[in-house]
C-alpha cells in the first residue's frame, strides 16, 4: 500500500477483521485438533481445554493407525484426488481450448450441452453409474472414483478455463501458426500457461470436494483394499459406540495431504482470482 | 516474378461478406500498403493471404504457387502482428530460432541467421531476456526479427507501429522503410493510418467496405484519386467538401479541395468566417465557415496571425481542385 495512502486505524481495522475471520473459521479445526491429543473423559468434561500432562493422550493416533489400513487408504485418497484432477484439467482445458479457438458448427450447442453438468447434479445418476460400473467391471476400483469424479469436475472446468482462454491473445497462437507449431504444441506450449492461474482455481474447487466425498466411495468402491480416507474414517463411527479419539485423529491427518496440495496451488490461486484485477 | 497474386479472393462468415471480389498483385521487392477505416477488411484479407482464415472464394498464389491449401507455416511468409505476440516463455533468441526450429535446419544455419537479425536491429544487447523485460520499441523489433530469420518471400505486417508512441512510432517507421530497402524484399503492411501509408508504400491499395477502390503510388492517389472516398482519405488535414461550390457542377455534385491548396485573397471565390486557428509552428490551420454555411479547412504554410472571428476571402486554383457526381466518382470540369 502507498504510504500516502495509509492510515494507522484503518491498517489496524482492517487487520483486525481479518484476524478475527481467520480465528472464528480455524477454530473448529482447532478444536478437532486440540481433542485428538486427549483422552476420552477430558474430550467430554473440558472440550476447549488444550491437552495437558494428565489429559494428554495419543490413543486417537494408535487406533487410527492400528485398526485398518489407514496408510492405504491415504494413499488411495491421494490417487483419486491427483488423478481426478489431473483429468479434469486436462479434458476441461482441451474442450475449453477447442470452444474457444475454434469455430465449427454446433460450437455454441456444444458449449451449452458441456454448462448441463453444472446444473445437474451428478448424484441424480448413480443408479445409471453404478450398473455401468458393474457392467464394465470396474467396481471396486479406484479407476471408477477417477472416472465419476473427472465427469464432475469437467463442466465447470470447460466453463471457466474457456472463458480464460479466449482472453489469451489471438495473434500469440497465429504467430505460432506461421512459426510452424502443430496445435498441440500452441495448446501445451502457449496457451497452458497463459492460463495456469484459472487452472490452479479450477483445481482447488474440485481438490476439496473429491477428497471429502464419501458418496461414491461407499457406492463404487467400498472394498477394504480400494477405501478412501473418509470411507476409511467411518469405521470408529458406529451406530450406538463412536470411538472419537480415532474420528477426531483422523480426521486431524485427513486434513494434512489436503494442505499439502492448497499450498502448493494457492500461490497460483491468489494470481488467478486477482488476475482480472489487476493487470 | 509477382510476389503474390490474388484473384477472385472472397470471404464471408456466416452471412456478412467481409471482402469483396479482390484482384491484386504485389510485384517482387514491393512495398504494398492496404489502409482503410477500421473494419474495412483490411485485416482478414491480410490473415487470408497469411492462410490464417480459408478464402470462401477465390485463389492466393504466392510467389507463383497456389497457396488456398498451404498451412501458413509452409507459404513462405512471416508475418508482424500488432500485440507483437512474442513467445513469453522464450527468450528474444528462442523468439526468433523457433520457426527455423521447426523447419528443421541446421544448428549452424539458425546461428548465422539469428544473429545477422540481432545485428540489423540493434538487439545485441537483449538476446537473453524475456519478451516481459523489455519496452514496447524493444519487443516489436523483435517481433520484426522473428519475420526477418525466416527469409520469407513475403513480410506481412498487420498494424505494427499501433501500439507504439507517436515518438517511437516515427523512427521505427524509418526503420521498417530502411529494412525494405535493405532486404529488398516484397512486404504488405495493413494500417488505418494515411501517413504510414504514404511514407512508406510503393504502391497504396485503398480498402472499403470489403472492395478495392483505388490502387496506386501514394502520389498517384493524392493527386488523382478516382473517387470522393479516396480523396478524402488520404491527405491530412482531409480534403475540403463543399456542395454549394463557386463554380458548375453536374447536378448534385461536390467540389473538392485540398487545404493546402486553397490561399487568403482579397476578392476570392469563398468567403468566409474563422471559427477555430490551430498553430503548429510550421504551419497553420484554420477552420472556416462559409457563407453558405458549409466547413473548411486552410492550411497555411508559416505562421499566420489570422484572429478567430476574422472574415476572410478564399481563392484556389481549378487545376488543383476536383469534382465528384452523385455516386461519388471523379468527373471532370
Amino acid at each position: 500500500m502507498n504510504a500516502a495512502r495509509q492510515n494507522r486505524f484503518n491498517t489496524f481495522a482492517a487487520h483486525g477483521a481479518l484476524i478475527l475471520y481467520t480465528l472464528i473459521a480455524l477454530f473448529p479445526v482447532f478444536i478437532i485438533v486440540i481433542n485428538s491429543f486427549k483422552d476420552r473423559r477430558s474430550i467430554f468434561r473440558e472440550p476447549l481445554a488444550l491437552p495437558n500432562a494428565e489429559s494428554f493422550s495419543m490413543i486417537g493416533y494408535e487406533t487410527v493407525l492400528k485398526q485398518g489400513d489407514f496408510f492405504l487408504y491415504f494413499q488411495n485418497s491421494m490417487i483419486v484426488t491427483v488423478g481426478s484432477l489431473f483429468f479434469i484439467l486436462l479434458f476441461g482445458a482441451m474442450a475449453a481450448f477447442a470452444l474457444a479457438e475454434y469455430r465449427f458448427k454446433g460450437n455454441t450447442l456444444m458449449g451449452l450441452y458441456l454448462a448441463l453438468g453444472i446444473m445437474i447434479p451428478i448424484r441424480i445418476g448413480t443408479v445409471a453409474i453404478l450398473e455401468m460400473m458393474v457392467q464394465t467391471g470396474l467396481v471396486n476400483t479406484l479407476w471408477a472414483l477417477i472416472l465419476v469424479y473427472t465427469a464432475q469436475g469437467s463442466p465447470l472446468a470447460v466453463f471457466i478455463l474457456s472463458e480464460f482462454m479466449r482472453q489469451v491473445s489471438d495473434d500469440l497462437k497465429n504467430a505460432g501458426r506461421i512459426d510452424g507449431l502443430s496445435e498441440y504444441r500452441i495448446f501445451f506450449r502457449l496457451v497452458l500457461p497463459l492460463v495456469r492461474p484459472a487452472m490452479a482455481t479450477v483445481a482447488v474447487f474440485n481438490m476439496i470436494p473429491i477428497w471429502n466425498d464419501l458418496w461414491f466411495p461407499l457406492i463404487l468402491a467400498p472394498a477394504e483394499e480400494v477405501k478412501t480416507l473418509t470411507l476409511g474414517s467411518q469405521v470408529f463411527i458406529g451406530q450406538f459406540v463412536t470411538d472419537w479419539n480415532a474420528v477426531l485423529s483422523a480426521l486431524s491427518l485427513a486434513i494434512l495431504p489436503v494442505l499439502a496440495l492448497y499450498v502448493i496451488f494457492s500461490r497460483q490461486l491468489i494470481r488467478g482470482i486477482t488476475s482480472g484485477a489487476v493487470k | 516474378m509477382t510476389a503474390l497474386t490474388l484473384t477472385d479472393v472472397c470471404k464471408s462468415f456466416g452471412a456478412v461478406d467481409v471482402l469483396k471480389e479482390i484482384n491484386l498483385t504485389v510485384e517482387d521487392g514491393e512495398f504494398v500498403v492496404f489502409v482503410g477505416p477500421s473494419g474495412c477488411g483490411k485485416s482478414t484479407l491480410l490473415r487470408v493471404i497469411a492462410g490464417l482464415e480459408d478464402a470462401t472464394r477465390g485463389t492466393v498464389e504466392i510467389g507463383g504457387d497456389v497457396v488456398n491449401n498451404t498451412p501458413p507455416a509452409k507459404r513462405g511468409i512471416a508475418m508482424v502482428f500488432q500485440s507483437y505476440a512474442l513467445y513469453p516463455h522464450l527468450s528474444v533468441r528462442d523468439n526468433m530460432a523457433l520457426s527455423l526450429k521447426q523447419e528443421k535446419q541446421p544448428k549452424s544455419v539458425i546461428e548465422e541467421r539469428v544473429s545477422k537479425a540481432v545485428q540489423m536491429l540493434d538487439l545485441g544487447a537483449y538476446v537473453d531476456r524475456r519478451p516481459s523485460d523489455l519496452s514496447g520499441g524493444q519487443r516489436q523489433r523483435v517481433a520484426i526479427g522473428r519475420a526477418i530469420v525466416r527469409d520469407p518471400k513475403l513480410f506481412l505486417f498487420d498494424e505494427p507501429l499501433s501500439n507504439l508512441d507517436a515518438a517511437l512510432r516515427m523512427n521505427t517507421r524509418i526503420e521498417i522503410a530502411e529494412l525494405h530497402r535493405t532486404l529488398s524484399a516484397s512486404m504488405i503492411y495493413v494500417t488505418h493510418d494515411q501517413t504510414e501509408a504514404m511514407t512508406l508504400a510503393d504502391k497504396i491499395v485503398v480498402l472499403r467496405d470489403g472492395r478495392v477502390e483505388q490502387v496506386g503510388s501514394p502520389m498517384e492517389l493524392y493527386n488523382n484519386p478516382a473517387n470522393k472516398f479516396v480523396a478524402g482519405f488520404l491527405g491530412s488535414p482531409a480534403m475540403n467538401f463543399l456542395q454549394k461550390a463557386p463554380i458548375d457542377l453536374p447536378q448534385g455534385g461536390t467540389l473538392g479541395v485540398r487545404p493546402e491548396h486553397l490561399r487568403l485573397e482579397k476578392g476570392g471565390r469563398i468567403k468566409g468566417t474563422v471559427t477555430h486557428v490551430e498553430r503548429l509552428g510550421g504551419d497553420t490551420n484554420l477552420l472556416i465557415a462559409t457563407s453558405q454555411k458549409e466547413e473548411m479547412t486552410v492550411r497555411l504554410f508559416g505562421q499566420d496571425s489570422t484572429a478567430v472571428g476574422a472574415s476572410v476571402e478564399l481563392e484556389f486554383d481549378n487545376s488543383s481542385a476536383f469534382a465528384f457526381d452523385t455516386n461519388e466518382q471523379r468527373v471532370a470540369f
